[in-house]
């Protein structure tokens, strides 16, 4: 049996790929330009958020009223706000919280909507039409209003924002996952799985739910970058957290009014950081759609 | 006493000091023209005696008449009050009987003539309402023991007691006086929807949520400079717009002339920086204290060294000195209107807990007295309000203060509504941006604020302290004003140092930039004083 005919009509040099992860990651960013842009961003908030007590030149939350509104400078390198606090430091902590925010929210969002969509697809009958239109219900209302709905009755403490944040992920990945989930229910190994006696849970858990990671890893990557936009909004609005917390929503609020004309700093850098941050998770999930989805990868 | 006499009062004289006020006398007015106000705030109801909010004085103030009212002209005097629809008054000798003598040929704007029994009747409404009517400032009220109609012209107030509180307030803005036909037709609750006044100006229309319209009452009772009646405007507009930034173009784009309450010091600059001399700026000391006030329900809160800590750990005088530049507060002062005949002078201020200028000596004794209390590095949260100018600010600012103690600190920021169900229903906050904010000076019952919490419904820190109760009374009740001050002292030393009930941190600081065009306006110390509109003028 020769090599081709064992790898089904690849070649050997296809089939066996000897390149190193370097050289790997080097092709994937040259089929992958914009994602490969999107991880460098994405990577980079990683490290400032991990790395802030250590790289920030100074105390996010010090008011220093001496160094009021100063531009950008040597030892301010983005300026300092209306209490005198450096903007950069605020930046870097608030990628602390953008992405503390944005991870736990989409990573919360994602997977209850990966396991309600996969359950309602595996259930099917009555309790996937009923399930199916409440998501309907809930699809119909506007992100931005269900998220201010549920900070104005919860308050804005923190776990709030997120519980706000969370909840409208989740019927976007129920429905996207179920979908997918309802191919997966027809493949006879399920059947199988249910011949043998297997627990609903264990089918769902071990034999469905890994099955659905790719549309669910691609809806994870992308709800981030939703994630800290809706942060950010919330927090623009006064209804995200709070002061002396270093948000970039936050930051915005409290300089776009009052400052934009005379100190454009304290309104540009935030604004620019949360666009950066949006701009990076959204090519990095797109990248990682066109990665694990094979219709794509084939093209 | 005359018609033109200015009403002096037993508190006295009390300095004007407006600051860069206008002087506009020289310039004869000029007749037309519509004034658009843009205003921060939405209209709860029309009903003054009901209502605590610019949002409704500033539209709705121009249809009523007072009885009494701060002088238009003066109104940076602490004692200056002249008839509105009074010809004049009188006072017994023995300071417990006045008399006011009421303007005749006066009308409703329905063409009602304005007797006493419309006084009377408006008056019973503030003073004694009825069960389930709401008078939000009846506690200003507790001298008075009856209200009379003595002619069909004439009014007689009978005091339990003389007191120098009764005048400044009576002329409290919003006593709008109301017709009785209305009160017995349709109601004491109908003026929450209606209105019918004897103003300077007659409602034209309320656009909910967009603008309040009013045009010129060509009876209205006062005559201007030249002889004719007032007011000198054709009409004027109160446009709601809550975002400041909107108001803040809206003057810059002379789509509207003013706005009554404040901007923040860098609006003021950018507007002058980009108008130049098309702008006019008045300033003033504003009669709204801000501090903090620390929930004594909670057990955290019940050691006084804990409080008098966190009054400690505020740098007052440095904070004025920055926070004035990018916040509506500016003074450091005590329980007092500062400037006020009442108020402590700064030596006095310095002898109280947080009042010193030695920061760090402060500091460190605040930190001994957290750690005597067994509250080093304790968490502390502070309740605020969803309102940038000056709450969120002062709110920042407070934080980084008390972080210097080595405390955690967290903030809840609520909107309005929220904010106030927080403290005055479930009443769990643990230390809050507390404020007492008044219309006319008025300290004898503006200090109302800080007596027991079974007396006083604002007292958001939930003591009871007697002595505090008992001084109030004996203050309110002398006529001597070097008693009042001094009994003042105690009243303040107890509530800011002894007891820590309360920290001051700022009295608010009012900017009002304008179109230049805008004439006969003068900043009072309240942004609900002086919003008849009757004397303003365009030059244009």
């Amino acid at each position: 049996m020769s090599a081709a005919e064992v790898t089904d009509g690849l070649s050997l040099k296809q089939a066996i790929d000897t390149r190193s992860p370097i050289q790997k990651l080097a092709g994937l960013a040259r089929r992958q330009p914009l994602g490969a842009v999107g991880a460098v961003l994405v990577l980079g908030m990683i490290i400032l958020a991990v790395m802030a007590d250590v790289i920030s030149p100074f105390d996010p939350t010090d008011n220093n009223f001496q160094d009021m509104l100063i531009g950008p400078s040597a030892e301010y390198w983005l300026g300092t706000d209306q209490f005198g606090r450096d903007i950069l430091t605020r930046i870097i902590y608030g990628a602390r919280t953008a992405l503390f925010v944005g991870l736990v929210s989409a990573f919360l969002g994602a997977t209850t909507g990966l396991v309600l969509g996969v359950s309602s697809a595996y259930f099917g009958g009555t309790f996937d039409l009923l399930f199916m239109r409440f998501v309907d219900v809930f699809m119909a209302f506007p992100v931005i209003i269900m998220a201010l709905a549920i900070v104005s009755i919860f308050g804005n403490a923190m776990h709030f924002v997120i519980l706000a944040i969370t909840l409208p992920i989740i019927p976007d990945c129920a429905r996207i996952v179920r979908s997918n989930a309802l191919q997966i229910r027809e493949i006879p190994y399920v059947d199988a799985a249910r011949a043998l006696g297997f627990s609903h849970a264990r089918i769902i858990l071990r034999h469905m739910l890994p099955n659905v990671m790719a549309p669910y890893l691609i809806i994870f990557t992308s709800a981030i970058g939703g994630a800290i936009l809706l942060e950010a909004s919330l927090s623009y609005l006064g209804m995200g957290v709070q002061e002396p917390t270093p948000a970039w929503g936050l930051m915005l609020q409290g300089g776009a009014e009052e400052y934009v004309e005379s100190a454009f700093w304290v309104a540009f850098f935030p604004g620019f950081a949360i666009a950066l941050a949006v701009f990076g998770f959204n090519m990095f999930g797109d990248a990682v759609r066109d990665v694990l989805d094979p219709r794509l990868r084939q093209q | 006493m005359k018609p033109s006499t200015k009403l002096a009062i037993a508190l006295g004289a009390g300095a004007a000091f407006a600051l860069g006020a206008v002087a506009t006398a020289s310039a004869a007015p000029k007749r037309g023209g519509m004034l658009n106000i843009v205003v921060g705030s939405k209209i709860p109801s029309y009903d003054g005696h009901r209502e605590t909010t610019f949002g409704m004085i500033h539209p709705i103030r121009p249809f009523y008449s007072l009885l009494i009212r701060v002088n238009p002209d003066n109104p940076q005097s602490t004692s200056d009050f002249t008839c509105d629809l009074c010809e004049s008054f009188t006072k017994s000798s023995d300071g417990k009987t006045y008399t006011f003598k009421i303007r005749e040929n006066v009308k409703f704007h329905d063409g009602t003539p304005l007797t006493s029994q419309d006084i009377k009747a408006t008056m019973h409404k503030l003073i004694f309402p009825p069960k389930g009517i709401a008078s939000s400032r009846k506690a200003f009220y507790g001298m008075v023991e009856s209200v009379e109609a003595t002619g069909k012209y004439e009014v007689t107030f009978k005091l339990k007691y003389a007191t120098g509180g009764f005048i400044p307030a009576l002329a409290t803005p919003f006593n709008f006086v109301y017709s009785k036909k209305d009160l017995d037709t349709h109601g004491y609750k109908w003026h929450m929807k209606n209105i019918n006044g004897t103003g300077a100006f007659t409602f034209v229309q309320h656009q909910p949520g967009a603008f309040v319209e009013g045009k010129r009452y060509a009876n209205y009772h006062l005559k201007g400079e030249d002889g004719k009646n007032k007011p000198y405007l054709d009409g004027y507009k109160a446009i709601s717009a809550p975002k400041m930034a909107i108001r803040l173009q809206a003057i810059r784009g002379d789509r509207a002339q003013i706005e009554f309450r404040a901007f923040p010091p860098k609006a003021r600059d950018d507007l002058k920086k980009a108008l130049g001399d098309k702008i006019t700026v008045q300033e003033s000391d504003w009669n709204c204290v801000m501090g903090f006030s620390s929930n004594q329900k909670l057990k955290k809160f019940q050691d006084v060294r804990t409080r008098q800590a966190l009054s400690m750990g505020l740098d007052r005088w440095g904070g004025s000195k920055y926070l004035s530049k990018i916040a509506i507060v500016k003074t450091v002062g005590g329980t007092v209107f500062p400037n006020h005949k009442l108020a402590a002078k700064k030596e006095e201020l310095m002898q109280l807990r947080g009042y010193s200028t030695d920061l760090a000596a402060s500091q460190a004794e605040a930190k001994k007295l957290l750690a005597a209390a067994g509250m080093s590095g304790a968490s502390v949260e502070l309740l605020n309000r969803a309102v940038d100018q000056p709450y969120k600010v002062v709110g920042t600012w407070m934080l980084g203060q008390w972080k210097k103690l080595g405390l955690k600190t967290t903030q809840i920021v609520l909107p309005t509504g929220p904010w106030y169900a927080k403290f005055r229903k479930k009443k769990d906050q643990e230390t809050m941006i507390d404020f007492n904010c008044q219309g006319v000076v008025n300290p004898l019952i503006d200090a109302s604020k800080w007596l027991s919490n079974d007396i006083a419904s604002n007292n958001y820190a939930n003591y009871q302290d007697r002595q505090l109760d008992k001084w109030y009374d004996q203050m309110n009740r002398t006529g001597d004003e070097a008693e009042a001050y001094s009994i003042m002292r105690k009243y303040e030393k107890r509530i800011l140092h002894e007891k820590a009930h309360y920290a001051v941190s700022f009295w608010w600081y009012k900017i009002n930039p304008y179109r230049s065009y805008v004439k006969g306006w003068n900043i009072a110390p309240s942004h609900y004083l002086n919003q008849s509109l009757d004397q303003v003028w365009l030059d244009k």
